[in-house]
């Protein structure tokens, strides 16, 4: 009865999104608001309706509802509460489900935001809006129904994947599918001036705190992506370059290109034809993302399934891809804006600079994604390419584009005067230049290291510099230290939050470049009562237990850490589900502010006499966490609204 | 989700009486050279994972082959040529520079240059167009600054 | 400047058309250079205390089959279809030898006991004879000819046709070992 219950509401919505996009589209073309009134309420019809959905199916998980087949594959009797919830967008039907609910939701907010302001593009905006909601609620239908009977009703479930027992992973598929579908509004806007042919800088405007938002989330996904991989996978790393992965990370990459040059069209009025391309390429990239995941096209570690669904998403990616692109071809003439520059040195130029970093790395990490497959077409030889691979490649353009993050936000508009430069980068360029003799007189000899050291130092005092001095500027108008700071912040947010976010980004360079450079590792067997030693740690095998959980069965290895006085005991494990034909590790670690103790549990004797450990000692990881909370915090910074600015 | 499982149903524990060791060879070996060799090979079981850092079983073993392998005085790039003669060339996590591979390690930085050509080229027609209109710079002190600035802000 | 414009969609084409080619290959198919090399030498112990090498089988067509206890439904499905070829084929020069690797013993012998496998088998505890063979997964299976040549590596279950077909080539080649 659920299921067909379901089944039914997925259908109705399904042609509720067709008939909207249709609606809003004819209505915006003959100028009949009764249609785009008509599709509002389909869409409202379409939320009511999704959102229904995800409630009957999260029901159908908690009362265990195995009739269900999507709840019988996820959810057995022993699955705890919390992951019932959870797990039901754990696999590809409920990731379906998820998407098509934050679309709709996506959708009823443009439609309360912009009913009124963007009479022009917003009937435009709604069509497109409605036509992708449409087709994901196809692949909900036709694809990855997740309102299937399973016949004869089972006495228990499969169970979740145990990976996804936990809290990152919770948290992490919703903030990323948030990025995600966030950026499919500013598309619709860019689609909506692309038709209408106003590409002027109304549609900007208007998507201007959606982007914010959606970047927002997708860096919140993609931190805690990493930090889930982390804290579970055990293998001690953060980021494995795994092509979904790479599939989150393009659009983040585009998603800040964008985010920068569109500041250059608001001041400027250039390169508008630049950003509705970003906005379609960023767009694009989402769609690719869900493609990569859900197609087995090319191997990884996420990948979901293979089946119709990996064509289904080809097809709209060239359907989204071929559509937007023809309309920016055919609108060319109109789009191409004229500049005007008074010096090669000047913001236009830093922006544009770091505009072409951030796509040429997008381009890399795209190009190695697909590499493989190229190398198997051409040559019908299989290669791999990996970490090794793109960290060597990415890692000159990143430092070049944090470096990037001094220059641009201090450098003059238009041009900048040797006296704008010596002012704004004296200071910067020498306490640059002396951490990183500080850095080499201290015995760091990784080139790669002091360079990061020298330019992270470098951007930190042009924040500095360009802080203090605005705080004095306002001081001197009569305001006193803490509200001149405070002041300036909610004043200038954006500018500020985009200093904020900046901090953020060297935080986290300094943590990936310690964990690159500085962390060790080993693996060892140790007897009972043995220790083995890293890095001025030692780690002593105490013994093992075996533990029953309500799903599984957990052996916890005892090791007791000290570097001279008793730290602790880390308990690494592996867990054992019946449902899972080999044992998932559970690692345990210590975290610290300058360094991470690891400990990966290997094979074992069953007495418990013996047991294999792999260690490391990872450097500066936690900074990495940090700096992603300082860069949250200066998005939401930059995204409240702006007050109007009084003296 | 097919994926992990295969993912997970290769890692395994084995039993008491059959433990092997791993890592107590005749020769000590540096940990630290077994790493580097390790993370240039893919794990075959875990996608995209270098056999340095999986945690799978599999990766467990070709770790100790290749402790062992150093231990009996091979060298790095021969204990690497010994698993791409079983595996072929896809067992490297970065494919070797030679032939078609060149592509994927020189596109990139053809792309930047060409951005920064694009860019050169967008630049120059921006001041070309100005030099024939010419405004004067202005300095202006700190609190004036501020003050345009904020006046700027509110407009834009 | 007016044609050129349409390079911009048109340049999602080729990688559009990539993408489709993606849905032709399988990214965990991935061939074996070994494949017309000479088998590389193993020395083990069968689950019975035998040795089991590869040299005791030169002259013979050899399959040399890898599989797991915990490798569902694959080596479940192709072990009786080897344990039938095994007994078909055994007068005529052919010999079936199993390897499993990663397993327990117990699970090794509890599957050997429920198929009721004959062929040799031997477990391969440190992973070194799976390595050597370039093994990425379970089941593989190897088909060696008379003079120690792998000819054909199979990925994921054996079928009778498969296996027949092949080994039957294997036979009719006439030459020493």
């Amino acid at each position: 009865m659920t299921a067909d219950l379901g089944y039914g509401m997925t259908l109705i919505a399904l042609g509720l999104a067709v008939y909207g996009g249709l609606a809003a589209g004819v209505g915006a073309k003959t100028g009949r608001l009764a249609l785009v009134e008509s599709a509002q309420h389909a869409a409202l019809g379409v939320f009511a309706l999704v959102t229904s959905c995800f409630v009957l199916l999260t029901y159908a998980f908690l009362t265990f509802d195995f009739s269900v087949r999507y709840v019988a594959t996820n959810t057995n009797l022993g699955t705890p509460f919390y992951y019932r919830i959870t797990g039901v967008w754990g696999a590809l039907e409920g990731s379906i489900i998820l998407w098509s609910w934050m679309l709709a939701l996506y959708t009823i907010i443009l439609i309360v935001r912009h009913r009124v302001g963007a009479r022009e593009l917003y009937p435009w905006a709604l069509a497109t809006m409605l036509g992708i909601l449409a087709f994901f609620l196809l692949v909900m239908t036709v694809a990855a129904p997740p309102f299937q009977r399973q016949i004869p009703v089972p006495p228990d479930g499969r169970g979740l994947n145990p990976l996804l027992e936990d809290t990152g992973m919770i948290t992490h598929p919703v903030a990323l599918y948030l990025g995600f579908t966030g950026f499919t509004v500013p598309f619709a806007f860019a689609m909506a001036a692309l038709i209408t042919g106003r590409i002027g800088d109304t549609w900007l405007a208007l998507t201007r705190r959606w982007t914010i938002v959606a970047w927002y989330f997708l860096s919140l996904g993609l931190l805690i992506g990493g930090w889930w991989s982390y804290h579970v996978l055990g293998w001690g790393g953060y980021w494995a370059w795994d092509p979904v992965e790479n599939a989150a990370f393009m659009p983040w990459l585009t998603g800040t290109a964008f985010l920068h040059s569109v500041m250059i069209q608001e001041r400027r009025r250039m390169l508008r034809l630049w950003n509705i391309s970003l906005v379609i390429l960023t767009f694009g990239l989402t769609l690719f993302g869900t493609f990569l995941t859900r197609s087995g096209v090319i191997a990884s570690v996420h990948a979901f399934t293979q089946g119709s669904i990996g064509i289904l998403f080809l097809s709209f990616l060239a359907l989204v891809l071929l559509t937007a692109l023809g309309l920016v071809a055919w609108r060319w003439e109109t789009i191409r804006s004229e500049g005007e520059l008074d010096s090669v040195v000047s913001r236009e130029s830093a922006f544009l600079l770091n505009n072409v970093l951030l796509v040429a790395a997008a381009f890399t990490v795209f190009f190695g994604t697909v590499f493989p497959l190229l190398s198997e077409a051409v040559r019908g030889v299989k290669v791999s390419v990996g970490a090794p691979f793109f960290n060597q490649v990415n890692i000159p353009l990143f430092l070049s584009l944090v470096f990037l993050m001094g220059v641009g936000p201090l450098i003059a508009w238009r041009r900048a005067s040797a006296d704008n430069l010596k002012r704004n980068f004296l200071w910067p360029v020498v306490l640059g230049i002396a951490a990183a003799a500080a850095a080499f007189a201290l015995g760091v000899r990784s080139f790669l290291a002091v360079l990061t050291f020298a330019t992270t130092v470098f951007v930190a005092v042009t924040i500095v510099v360009d802080f203090t001095r605005a705080t004095r500027a306002r001081r001197r108008l009569g305001e006193s230290l803490l509200p001149a700071m405070g002041r300036l912040l909610v004043r200038h947010n954006r500018r500020y939050g985009g200093f904020v976010v900046h901090l953020g980004i060297l935080i986290i360079a300094l943590g990936v470049m310690g964990s690159h450079a500085w962390s060790v590792q080993t693996e060892t067997t140790l007897r009972r009562g043995e220790t083995a030693e890293l890095a001025g740690y030692r780690f002593r095998f105490d013994g093992l237990t075996a533990v029953e959980e309500s799903n599984h069965l957990k052996v916890v290895g005892d090791f007791t850490v000290s570097n001279g006085r008793v730290l602790g005991v880390l308990r690494p494990a592996k867990k054992f589900y019946p449902q899972e034909q080999a044992p998932i590790a559970y690692v345990d670690y210590r975290l610290g502010l300058r360094e991470d103790l690891y400990l990966v549990l290997g094979d074992f004797a069953r007495d418990g006499s013996q047991a294999t450990i792999k260690l490391q000692v990872n450097r500066l990881v936690s900074w990495i966490w940090i700096g992603g909370f300082v860069l949250t915090l200066g998005a939401l910074l930059a995204i409240l609204p702006e007050r109007h600015k009084t003296a | 989700m097919s994926c992990l499982i295969a993912l997970l149903a290769a890692v395994i524990v084995l039993a008491a009486p059959t433990l092997r060791a791993s890592g107590q060879t005749a020769k000590p070996v540096n940990e630290d050279v077994v790493h580097e060799v390790a993370v240039q090979l893919r794990c075959v079981v875990c996608q995209n994972l270098s056999v340095a850092d999986s945690p799978s079983e599999m990766a467990s073993q070709m770790r100790a082959i290749i402790r062992e392998r150093l231990a009996a005085g091979e060298s790095p790039a021969e204990v690497q040529r010994y698993f791409v003669e079983r595996y072929g060339e896809w067992i490297l996590l970065a494919p070797p520079r030679r032939g078609f591979n060149l592509l994927v390690w020189l596109l990139p930085f053809v792309a930047v240059l060409a951005g920064l050509a694009a860019a050169a080229m967008l630049i120059r027609r921006w001041t070309r167009r100005a030099r024939t209109a010419p405004t004067s710079p202005v300095t202006v002190d700190a609190a004036m600054s501020e003050r345009i600035r904020r006046e700027l802000e509110r407009e834009s | 400047m007016k044609l050129w414009r349409w390079l911009i969609p048109l340049a999602a084409v080729p990688v559009l058309a990539l993408l489709a080619y993606g849905f032709r290959v399988s990214p965990r198919d991935i061939p074996s250079p070994l494949v017309g090399r000479p088998a590389p030498a193993f020395a083990l112990s069968t689950l019975d205390g035998a040795p089991m090498t590869l040299e005791g089988h030169r002259g013979k067509v050899l399959i040399l089959n890898f599989w797991a206890s915990w490798c569902y439904p694959a080596c479940y499905e192709e072990a009786p279809v080897l344990e039938r070829n095994w007994r078909g084929y055994r007068d005529r020069g052919v010999v079936v030898v199993g390897v499993d690797i990663q397993d327990k013993r117990e699970a090794a012998e509890k599957f050997v006991a429920d198929f009721g496998l004959t062929f040799p088998i031997a477990q391969d505890l440190k992973g070194t004879v799976s390595v050597d063979y370039g093994v990425y997964g379970v089941p593989e299976t190897f088909f060696v000819d008379r003079q120690g040549r792998i000819r054909v590596k199979h990925v994921g279950a054996v079928t009778d046709d498969v296996f027949r077909k092949t080994v039957d080539r294997l036979l009719a080649e006439a030459g020493a070992p």
